[in-house]
Order: structure tokens, then C-alpha cells, then sequence
């Protein structure tokens, strides 16, 4: 395992490189907070370069407060995940690798979040994917590690197709690409015929990236990335995506029916199913993995919402789960750097050990519960409220809510107290505190929610609303407060801080119970995955072997009917337009050489003995030289002739190291089919030859390249001979490529021939 | 006269398409050579036939006195010669050799098969799992 540093206060050298890399996070976070007064404000950074103006792709960046939120977030994790895996990663050999993903991610989920232009939208979205792919499969040389990173990739792989798919059915419905001009015509996209179609492929590439159930199993798989990278995804990049996309396209199609139910229920039914798995495993890792499940179902319900109140709780949750989700990632991290352990079973009494994580991850984890004086808290009241609010079952919002909120709680207390409560067990007496570059990062997060907890008001002012805002086009004002009076949401609080701890004291019976659960259901999302996956590739192999299955006669028999089929249908319908053949003028003998040339070629065809063939061969080749000297070509009759009697030449001398021909209808066998197919194969084929020349020198000819070299041979090139003026002057080149070919043929041959032959590969 | 021409094309076709897929080595270079020599008539019968003298510029004058033959098609059909015979020419070879390898010029024997490229599916190395 890993080699734990003795020292709690030294940076290793190792780890120096990936240390500096954090100035890029830092550089961008202060950017935006530069711009940050200035969006409160209500103002709108916009850039806008052309890069492919005819497919309505431009460079088209936007800031505004939802952007600016998510910026906020995206490069606070990042910078904290960047120190944090600067010893994290010490002395790990792929290191650099490890930082240059880890910002390129960064960047392209920034690239998501400003963009204006959904083009340039899908394509940061996709470049999430593959660098999500590389990340998660960074410890390549585990086959778990590939295979999650194979299973992200596919999942989220597929919902980025659907995703273009609906940006080219809006674009196809005449629409604009630009997010900002399209929520001006939202009334006519949401009565268009498309638009169903449309939102499907939106929610489907939203609920792949954000692990919506049933797309919901990659997510937990995702750990086996690298912790910093677990925590980045987790709370402020990929997954992420899905609900921003949501929140952008709320304006533009949000508020129908269809939105509203579709959302409701998908988001609640994985809010429930990732709290409730939250309870079954023992990795801590495995157990964070789930209530992020959980987050995002409960984001996607709120976004089904169409209130100013829902949206604000779906808002305002998205920041209290982002802070408490990275300090607990990566404070799970240091559990397991300093331990080698994140089973619960392994684990106690660490508060000793290491205080300053201790306080991170209870300053995370009360947040994570809701209890009052924290951030969590202000999150769990807006929440209560807005799901009263959803304008679609009200009461089914706010009974998943409870619920997986309840389930939150005892999760929370989960987290907190089996790791640093109770007894230390033995072999962790040696345990020490981590570096301070892995203590910073949760600590800062974990002190931040009870910031925010403390002063909610500046929270909504400079954040929240600016957020919401940029989204809905109401600006009604919902402010956070510590403590609204007694009212309906703080009773649900309260209600579900006791079953909380209801469900705590019964963890280990309901761990034994969602385990059964979970090993006994008839159909799982992963078993069809799975399943799937392997069917897809049997069925590649299968059609790969059927198509490739290495015969010669099966390829070429796919070649001539494609032609026969493919020119045929084309070409048939035109063939009456030469029905009219003239009458043969001409010198008599051309026919009598026709006859010859296709009586030797019959010789050829029937023969059954090699001689025969090889003297029908001859026939042919003297025959079509004949057919060139009458017509006035007797340069290709005299090259042809020449060519003719070598080429029987080296047929002969090959053939007499060759065994015999086989006839080709077997002795005894009066009826072939393969023979029979052959035969009406190659006679369809040689009816459309025969269709499609006579239909060309049925048109009147274009003599003048003809002319021209016939003007040109001897003014420009000197010589008397127009056929050998074309050939080693007007089209030299060609020669010279003839010329090539015959090299080309001469050298492999001589290879063929002289190289040693193989041992052949043992049965 | 040029109908003619097309239907002997047709007909060399025909022929030479039935040879090549018949699976067996030998009468597919056989094939080879009668589909070279029918394209070679294909091209000759689009540049049209004509019953005169042969594209050549007399003594005296800088261009043809009397109609000529069409040269474009002769010049493409003197490239498409010789590339022909160079294919032929490799194509026997690989006859060869593939019966000093296989012992057999029937595609459709076992044997000739097991030769094929798509045998090496087995050269996965085994995982290096070390955590």
C-alpha cells in the first residue's frame, strides 16, 4: 500500500509540481470573483468569435449568475482537489499525467457551463466524457478500473449522442442555437410538434451524465477512481452537468406537463433508491457514492418545479451539497491514505488520531444532516418549502424529501461517528494526521458550511438569487434566513432530524435487509447492462463471422450482386432508350474475329484440362489483338501480342508446379447449386456490361481531347506517333505510374518467392 | 458494329466472372486474365470503332491528312495492358506460394482456410493485476 509520510507538516519535493499546478484553479477563481459584483449587479459578460458560422457554431460565451455559481464551484473544488492531490499522489509514476487531466476536466466541465452556443456545449459535454473515461481508468493496470472506466464511458457515451441528437432536432425545427436567444421563443418550441421528441433526447443525454435512475449504476462504479478525481465529479463536475443542462433548458422548455411529471418522478425515484442503497455498503467510499445518487434525484425533482421557491431549493441544495460532498470525498481520502482501510468494520476511535479531519468531516456531515446553525439546515427548510410549492405531486415531492432526507441523516451519522467514534482498534494505534496540504481542503469546506449556515442572508443576495435569477424569468425575491418561525417546514425538519436517528440505531438490521434486497432483485440496471454488453458483442462476432469468413467465393459473390444489384436498379429503367440498335455496317471479318475471340473463351471456361485452358487463353489474347489491328490500333495489337506470349509463357511455368485442375461439376453430380447460383451471378453481370456499353457508345462522342492531341502531337511535342506522344508526354505521369505498378508487382514477387516459408501454426 | 463489340464484352464477362468465382485458384487467374482483355475491349469500344488508318501524322504535314483511329482510348488500353500483365504476373506468384504453404488451391478446403488472417484471436495477454 502506500507509503504514509512520518512528518505531518512537510510537503514532500515529489509533490512540488502538482502543487504549483493549483495557481491555474486559483487564477481562474479569482477572475470570477472579479467579476463577481458586477453580475449581482444583474450585468451579463458575453464573447462571441466565429469559428464555423454555416453549421451556427460560434465561440459564444456567456456569464451570468448561474454560470458564475457553478464557475465558483468548479474551480474552488478544483483548487482544493489540485493541493489536496499533490501528496494524495505523491510518488505515483503517472503524476503529471494525473494533472494534466485533472485540469483538463476542469476546464472543459468550465467550457459546459459558459457556453452560449449548444454546439460548443455538447462538445465540452462530450470532452467530460472521455477525460471522465481516462480519469476513472487512471489505475489502468486494475481490470475493475477499465472496466468502470468502460461502463462511464458507454453510459455517459450514449446520452451525449441522444443530447445531439435533440440540439439537431431544435436546429432542425428552425430554431437558434444560442441558449440566450432560445428562451425568448420557449412558447413556440414547447406547442412545436417536436417537442417531445426533442425533450426526450435532452432528458436522456441529462439523466446518463447525471446518473438519473435507470442510468443510475456507473455512478457508484465511477469510485474507482483516483479519491480527489471521486470528489471533483462528485461535487462540481460531471454529474453536474446533467443538472445544469436541466437548469439552462428550464427557461426553454420547462413548465409543460411533460417536464413537470417527468422530472418529478425520475428525480424522486432515484432520490430514494441512492439514499436507500446509501445504508447497504461498508466502504465509505461505496456509501458516498450513493448519497450523490440521492443529491441529484432530489435536484431533479426540485428542477421539475416551476415555482421561484422550488428552483431557489434546487439552487441553494446544489451549493450545500457540493461543499459538504468534496470535504467528505476527500476526507474519506485521508482515511484511507493514512489507514489503508475505508471498510466501517476496520475503523474507530480516529478522532484522536487525526483532529483536524475529525472536524472537517463533523462540520461536513451536520451540514449533511441538516442540523440547524448550518448550511445544510437553510438547504433542508428551502427544500420543505419548495417541495410544498411544485405545482405536480406536491405531497410525493415532499414525502421523498423527508424520506431520503431522514435517510441522509442517519447516512451523515454513519460517516461521523463509526470511523472517529468508539475505540481505536489496534492496528490503527499507529495512525497520524495527514499532510497539510490533504487537511485544508475539507477543513476550508467543511468551515464554510457553517459559515454560509450562519449569515444565509449574504448567501441568497450574492449567489443564490443571481443563480435563480438567470433561469427564471421572475424575479421574485426569496430570501434565507437562520430561522423563519415555526412553521411547517421546520416541523418536517424536526421530523426528520428523530427518524434520522431512529434509522441510525437500526443501521445494522437495515444494512442486512437493503443488502438482501439488493442481491435478490429479479432485474437490475447493471444486469442489463451487463447482459447487453455481451450480447452487442456476440452479435458483432457473429456477424463479423458470417460476413468474414475468409472465402474467396463468398466476397466476390457479395461484390457482383452488390453491382449487378445496386448499377442494375439504377441502370434499368434507361435501358429502353437503346432499344433501337442499328444495323452492323462494317468490315465483315471484325464479326468473324468476335466469333473466334468468344469460341476460345468458351474453350477456356468448360475446359477440364490445364492445356486446354492455357491454348483458349491464347485464342483470346491473339483474337482481341487481331480486333485492335483492324480497327487502327496497331501499336496495342503488337503490345498486346507481345504481352499475350509472355503471359502464357509464365502461366505455363507456374501451372507445372501446380496439381491439376479440379473439374468444376463433380463426377456423378448431374446438379450443383453453388454451379448454378455462379452461373446466373455472372450472366446478369455480363448482361449489364453488355446493357451499359451499348448504352454508352449509344451517345454521341466527345472527340475533342482527341482533337487537341491529335493538333498538338506534333506542333508541341514533335512527334508523328499520337499514341506514343500521349503515353511519354501529355501523360507521362501515368506512365510513370504504370511504370511503378510494375516495379511494385517485380519486388514482391521476387519476396514471395524467395522468402523462407513459415513454420505453420500449431493446431 | 459497336453493339457487336459490347455484346463479346458481355459475353468475356460472363465468362471470366463464372471462372473467378468458382473457387479454385487456378481458374481464377484464368478469370483474371479474360476479364483484362474484356476491359480492354470495354474501353476500346467506348473511344468507338472506325474502319480507317492508324492514329499518325504523315510526313508532311503537323496534322493527320485523313481521318484517323481515336488515340486516347489506345493510349489508356497500352497502360492498361502492361498494368494487367504485372497483376497477372503477382497473382501467379501468390498461386505459388499459397500451395507451397497450403497444399491445396480449393478455397473451399478446410485447409486453405485455417490459414486465414482471422486465427490469431488468441494473443491476449494475460492481466496484470498487482493493487
Amino acid at each position: 500500500m502506500r507509503i504514509t509520510p512520518p512528518d505531518t507538516g512537510a510537503v514532500p519535493d515529489c509533490c512540488r509540481k502538482g502543487l504549483y499546478s493549483c495557481l491555474l484553479p486559483a487564477g481562474l477563481f479569482a477572475l470570477l470573483c472579479l467579476a463577481w459584483p458586477r453580475v449581482v449587479n444583474g450585468d451579463v459578460f458575453t464573447v462571441q468569435w466565429a469559428w464555423v458560422p454555416s453549421l451556427d457554431l460560434n465561440l459564444a460565451l456567456r456569464l451570468d449568475g448561474l454560470s458564475l455559481l457553478f464557475g465558483l464551484i468548479i474551480t474552488m473544488t478544483g483548487f482544493f482537489v489540485t493541493i489536496y492531490a499533490s501528496s494524495y499522489m505523491a510518488g505515483h509514476p503517472q503524476n503529471g499525467r494525473f494533472f494534466v487531466f485533472l485540469h483538463a476536466f476542469m476546464i472543459a466541465m468550465l467550457g459546459i457551463v459558459f457556453a452560449d452556443n449548444l454546439l460548443l456545449m455538447f462538445i465540452c459535454w462530450e470532452a467530460t466524457t472521455m477525460l471522465s473515461f481516462l480519469l476513472i481508468g487512471f489505475d489502468h493496470e486494475k481490470s475493475d478500473a477499465r472496466e468502470n472506466a468502460r461502463q462511464a464511458l458507454l453510459v455517459t457515451g450514449a446520452g451525449g449522442l441522444f443530447l445531439l441528437m435533440g440540439i439537431l432536432l431544435l436546429k432542425s425545427a428552425g430554431f437558434s442555437m444560442t441558449l440566450s436567444v432560445l428562451s425568448e421563443s420557449a412558447d413556440v418550441i414547447q406547442n412545436h410538434a417536436l417537442y417531445p421528441a426533442i425533450f426526450i433526447c435532452f432528458m436522456v443525454g441529462a439523466m446518463t451524465k447525471s446518473g438519473q435512475v435507470p442510468f443510475h449504476f456507473w455512478l457508484p462504479n465511477a469510485m474507482s477512481a483516483p479519491t480527489p478525481i471521486s470528489a471533483f465529479l462528485h461535487a462540481a463536475t460531471m454529474v453536474k452537468a446533467g443538472i445544469y443542462l436541466l437548469m439552462r433548458l428550464h427557461p426553454v422548455m420547462g413548465g409543460t406537463p411533460l417536464w413537470m411529471s417527468t422530472l418529478v418522478l425520475v428525480g424522486g425515484a432515484t432520490a430514494l433508491w441512492g439514499a436507500i442503497q446509501a445504508l447497504g455498503p461498508c466502504d465509505l467510499k461505496r456509501i458516498l457514492a450513493h448519497t450523490t445518487l440521492m443529491a441529484l434525484g432530489i435536484l431533479t425533482l426540485f428542477l421539475g418545479g416551476q415555482t421561484v421557491l422550488s428552483l431557489t431549493a434546487a439552487t441553494t441544495f446544489l451549493m450545500v451539497h457540493a461543499l459538504y460532498k468534496a470535504a467528505l470525498f476527500l476526507a474519506v481520502g485521508s482515511i484511507d491514505h493514512q489507514t489503508g482501510t475505508r471498510d466501517l468494520n476496520d475503523l474507530g476511535g480516529l478522532a484522536t488520531r487525526m483532529p483536524l479531519t475529525a472536524l472537517a468531516v463533523a462540520g461536513a456531515t451536520l451540514s449533511m444532516a441538516g442540523f440547524p446553525l448550518f448550511f445544510g439546515f437553510i438547504g433542508k427548510e428551502i427544500m420543505y418549502a419548495g417541495a410544498l410549492a411544485e405545482d405536480m405531486f406536491p405531497l410525493f415531492a415532499a414525502g421523498i424529501t423527508l424520506s431520503a432526507n431522514a435517510l441522509m441523516t442517519a447516512v451523515a451519522a454513519i460517516i461521523l461517528l463509526t470511523p472517529f467514534a468508539g475505540t481505536l482498534p489496534a492496528h490503527l494505534k499507529n495512525t497520524c494526521e495527514t499532510p497539510w496540504t490533504m487537511r485544508i481542503g475539507p477543513a476550508f469546506m467543511g468551515l464554510i458550511g457553517v459559515v454560509f449556515g450562519i449569515m444565509p442572508e449574504w448567501v441568497s443576495e450574492n449567489l443564490i438569487q443571481p443563480a435563480v435569477f438567470a433561469f427564471h424569468p421572475d424575479r421574485e425575491e426569496i430570501r434565507l434566513f437562520l430561522f423563519h418561525g415555526i412553521n411547517l417546514p421546520l416541523v418536517l425538519s424536526i421530523i426528520t432530524l428523530t427518524s434520522g436517528a431512529v434509522i441510525y440505531r437500526q443501521k445494522i438490521r437495515l444494512r442486512r435487509g437493503i443488502r438482501f434486497l439488493t442481491d435478490h432483485l429479479w432485474v437490475t440496471m447493471p444486469g442489463l447492462y451487463q447482459s447487453g454488453l455481451t450480447r452487442f458483442l456476440t452479435t458483432a462476432a457473429t456477424v463479423t463471422r458470417i460476413l468474414q469468413n475468409g472465402s474467396l467465393t463468398t466476397y466476390m459473390s457479395v461484390i457482383v450482386f452488390t453491382l449487378v444489384v445496386l448499377t442494375g436498379s439504377v441502370w434499368l429503367p434507361h435501358v429502353a432508350d437503346i432499344a433501337s440498335i442499328p444495323a452492323v455496317t462494317g468490315p465483315y471479318i471484325a464479326m468473324g474475329l468476335f466469333v473466334f475471340v468468344l469460341g476460345a473463351a468458351a474453350v477456356v471456361v468448360t475446359a477440364r484440362h490445364r492445356l486446354a485452358a492455357i491454348g483458349g487463353l491464347g485464342g483470346v489474347g491473339g483474337g482481341v489483338a487481331l480486333i485492335f489491328l483492324v480497327f487502327g490500333a496497331p501499336d496495342i495489337a503488337l503490345t498486346q501480342l507481345l504481352v499475350e506470349t509472355l503471359t502464357l509463357i509464365f502461366v505455363s511455368l507456374i501451372l507445372l508446379r501446380l496439381p491439376p485442375m479440379e473439374p468444376i461439376v463433380k463426377p456423378g453430380a448431374t446438379f450443383q447449386a453453388r454451379t448454378l447460383r455462379n452461373a446466373i451471378l455472372s450472366i446478369s453481370a455480363g448482361l449489364l456490361v453488355f446493357t451499359l456499353v451499348s448504352g454508352v457508345v449509344s451517345t454521341p462522342l466527345d472527340r475533342s481531347l482527341t482533337a487537341f492531341f491529335e493538333t498538338h502531337s506534333y506542333v508541341s511535342a514533335h512527334g508523328r506517333n499520337i499514341v506514343n506522344v500521349i503515353l511519354v508526354d501529355f501523360r507521362s505521369l501515368d506512365t510513370l505510374g504504370e511504370i511503378c505498378v510494375i516495379v511494385l508487382a517485380a519486388w514482391a514477387g521476387v519476396h514471395l518467392i524467395r522468402r523462407p516459408f513459415g513454420q505453420r501454426k500449431a493446431p | 458494329m459497336e453493339h457487336l463489340l459490347a455484346l463479346t464484352v458481355g459475353i468475356l464477362f460472363s465468362g471470366a466472372l463464372f471462372l473467378m468465382l468458382s473457387g479454385e485458384l487456378v481458374r481464377f487467374v484464368f478469370g483474371f486474365v479474360l476479364m483484362g482483355n474484356a476491359v480492354n475491349l470495354l474501353i476500346f469500344a467506348a473511344g468507338r470503332l472506325s474502319f480507317v488508318g492508324p492514329p499518325l501524322i504523315g510526313k508532311t504535314g503537323t496534322v493527320p491528312a485523313t481521318p484517323v483511329a481515336n488515340a486516347l482510348p489506345q493510349a489508356l488500353i497500352l497502360t492498361a495492358i502492361v498494368i494487367s500483365f504485372a497483376m497477372t504476373l503477382f497473382l501467379l506468384i501468390l498461386l505459388y506460394r499459397t500451395y507451397a504453404q497450403t497444399r491445396t488451391l480449393n478455397t473451399r478446403q478446410a485447409d486453405f482456410l485455417s490459414e486465414s488472417p482471422g486465427d490469431d484471436s488468441d494473443s491476449d495477454t494475460p492481466e496484470k493485476d498487482h493493487s
